[in-house]
């Protein structure tokens, strides 16, 4: 049906926004309007540049060597005997060694994500795409791996092969990926039934291509949200381990670790427990804020 | 989820002699929770068949040393054979089985003669008494703190609850434990001259509890004064809510017999996860406050390599929190007539 002339001068003439906002546009918008996210966002690059710098700074030895040990000078309080935030029981200076421990925290972190971002969305979209018995192998797979709280099956994995770093990578990423999977399988059972996955499939569209084209771009928003929040999961879970002394073994300094000790002499020297407690805190915190503001942003419609 | 709202498909894999009883709802009741007993099975099964596999999968032997002299191969042989070791695994794996469906855990390797049954009943009660504490305490706060939240959405104490939610949520109970160590053993110790604080270890039925209960409660506190919070501002906007309100009923009355009664439902979904933290929260805060309860024992286990001792204790808290879904799915079904029994 051809428009009259003058009703297309008046759809022409609508106010059109200048500019198109996309959806990542608009998330982005809505995230930096969230005060919290962006402090959070803003801890979270300033201690991936400790990490990264933290090796260049022992090298010019403008930090110490954080495994270099002071006799004389253990257990120095904030401040004293040269050291900014005080020294271990070994005189090993604080400062240096959280530092340091953000390298280990920030790879099991994001490491991990990176590990079972694959198997997560491979198992996921197979089991809600195919349905079925695939389908079914997953949820009973995954009802098993639920009985096992994700500590203790982490525990087990590192006293059998013992606590290098790729186990307790390896047995984080082992209790992480289900959670992803099971998310990934129900966003994709929720799209599949609507009209425009139906309009794809009718015109021919592989499944291989309906996959990447239309089920994963639709349930990135909620997948981003999880790894986010599955970061201070894993970060958690390796201090924890590094605090019962499972853990990656010292001297490598982690903050687990590090709260342990600290916790050892927590009489004689209380500041050796607080920094890196405080580290640990406020590392995890900055993360829940950036998923918060995360979710906030990328599904408008959970907003209260 | 085994509770799911909408019609049920009743009676579809049942013989034809138990159909009658998904008639009613007390026979559709029994054949779910029989059904859930059931799947329980399976689930320890695999349990104990994913920690067996992992411990025989393990390099070397439980009767390596780390260092110092090892043991001759006469010696391991014996030991071997005490603990039923020499045989193959397939009947080491039966045998294990069938001593469990007789509450036989077997013996631990790390003290001599000692059952893994006996060693898990002794310090159990430590667990469970700090446990049990927590647990009252975590249901009237979370709770409390949640619809007061809510019923004063946006105000100075709304914002108070969330933020603490919020900070307890993120912050590891380990570090929360050990802040407070400090704050309340050391630095109180020295402040008062040590007239004054709060133990930061051992276990005694006095304020030897306070700090480990706090610990564990924070967490569990934070989720359920969130999950309060939300579903008691979904009821607060129903109907039926203005309509209470209209009808000029007292706020004591409204909030109790109406706001509550139907916010409270989604926490009671929760209380199975809030249990099978309390369980393996109590490895961290044993470990914390020296308790020698049985989250302790299952770390000293781990760094001895304790075999029976790891797996029974496995299978232990799996059952437990296997019943705990358990209770409350079924707790679930009387809370809320609208639910129906599927699958």
């Amino acid at each position: 049906m051809a428009l009259p002339a003058v009703a297309v001068e008046q759809l022409v003439d609508w106010e059109v926004p200048e500019k198109q906002i996309g959806l990542w546009a608009d998330a982005w918008q809505r995230f930096r309007r969230n005060r919290l996210a962006v402090l959070g966002a803003a801890l979270v690059l300033f201690l991936v540049l400790i990490a990264l710098l933290a090796p260049l700074l022992a090298q010019f030895g403008i930090i110490a060597n954080p495994l270099k040990q002071n006799v004389s000078n253990i257990e120095a309080g904030p401040g004293q005997a040269g050291f900014l935030l005080g020294s271990d029981q070994l005189g090993r200076d604080t400062l240096s060694r959280l530092m340091f421990g953000s390298r280990i925290s920030l790879s099991v972190g994001i490491l991990v994500q990176a590990i079972i971002l694959p198997i997560g969305l491979a198992i996921g979209l197979a089991a809600g795409y195919a349905g079925g018995r695939i389908d079914n192998l997953l949820m009973r797979f995954t009802d098993i791996w639920y009985a096992f709280p994700d500590l203790l099956f982490v525990l087990v994995v590192v006293s059998v092969f013992g606590p290098s770093l790729l186990t307790i990578f390896g047995a984080i990423a082992l209790v992480s990926w289900v959670g992803l999977a099971r998310l990934v399988r129900g966003q994709v059972l929720s799209i599949k039934e609507k009209e425009f996955i139906e309009a794809a499939r009718s015109s021919g569209s592989s499944p291989f291509k309906l996959i990447l084209k239309h089920l994963l771009p639709n349930s990135l928003g909620p997948i981003i949200v999880t790894v986010t929040f599955g970061i201070p999961n894993a970060i958690f879970l390796e201090a924890v381990l590094s605090f019962l002394g499972v853990g990656i073994q010292p001297p490598t300094a982690t903050w687990g670790q590090m709260v342990f000790d600290g916790y050892e002499n927590v009489y004689s020297n209380p500041s050796s427990v607080v920094f890196p407690a405080i580290a640990i805190g406020f590392t995890l915190l900055s993360f829940t804020f950036i998923g918060d503001g995360l979710r906030d942003a990328l599904d408008p419609r959970m907003r209260r | 989820m085994a509770v799911i709202a909408g019609r049920p498909k009743r009676g579809a894999l049942l013989p034809s002699r138990l159909a009658s009883l998904t008639d009613s709802r007390a026979g559709s009741l029994a054949i779910f929770i029989v059904r859930r007993i059931l799947w329980m099975v399976p689930v320890v099964f695999f349990v104990i068949l994913i920690t067996f596999v992992l411990m025989h999968l393990a390099p070397g032997s439980p009767w390596d040393k780390n260092g110092g002299r090892q043991l001759s191969q006469t010696v391991v042989n014996n030991l071997n054979a005490r603990y039923g070791l020499n045989k193959p695994v397939t009947e080491q794996f039966w045998l294990y089985l069938v001593n469990v469906l007789h509450f036989d855990f077997g013996l631990s390797y790390q003290y001599e003669g000692k059952t893994v049954a006996s060693l898990i009943m002794t310090s159990w009660p430590y667990t469970v008494a700090i446990g049990v504490i927590s647990f009252l305490l975590i249901i009237p706060v979370g709770v409390g703190l949640g619809v007061l939240a809510a019923l004063r959405q946006n105000s100075r104490v709304d914002y108070i609850t969330m933020g603490f939610a919020t900070f307890a949520a993120s912050f590891p109970n380990f570090v929360v434990g050990a802040l407070m160590v400090v704050a309340f053993s050391v630095l109180m110790y020295k402040a008062t001259g040590g007239n004054f604080f709060l133990p930061a270890a051992g276990f005694g039925p006095d304020d030897h509890l306070v700090l480990p209960v706090i610990t564990l409660s924070l967490l569990p506190i934070a989720f359920t004064a969130r999950l309060t919070r939300a579903s008691t501002l979904d009821t607060i906007r129903q109907d039926f809510i203005r309509t209470a309100w209209a009808k000029g009923l007292s706020e004591r009355l409204v909030v109790v017999r109406h706001i509550l009664k139907n916010s409270l439902i989604p926490v009671v979904t929760t209380l199975g996860p809030t249990f099978a933290f309390l369980v393996t929260g109590s490895v961290i805060v044993e470990t914390l406050f020296s308790i020698p309860g049985i989250g302790r024992s299952f770390v000293v286990a781990i760094e001895s390599r304790d075999y029976p001792m790891i797996l029974g204790t496995t299978v232990l808290f799996s059952v437990i929190i296997a019943l705990a879904n358990l209770a409350v799915d079924v707790a679930y079904v009387f809370i809320d007539p609208r639910v129906r029994l599927t699958e």
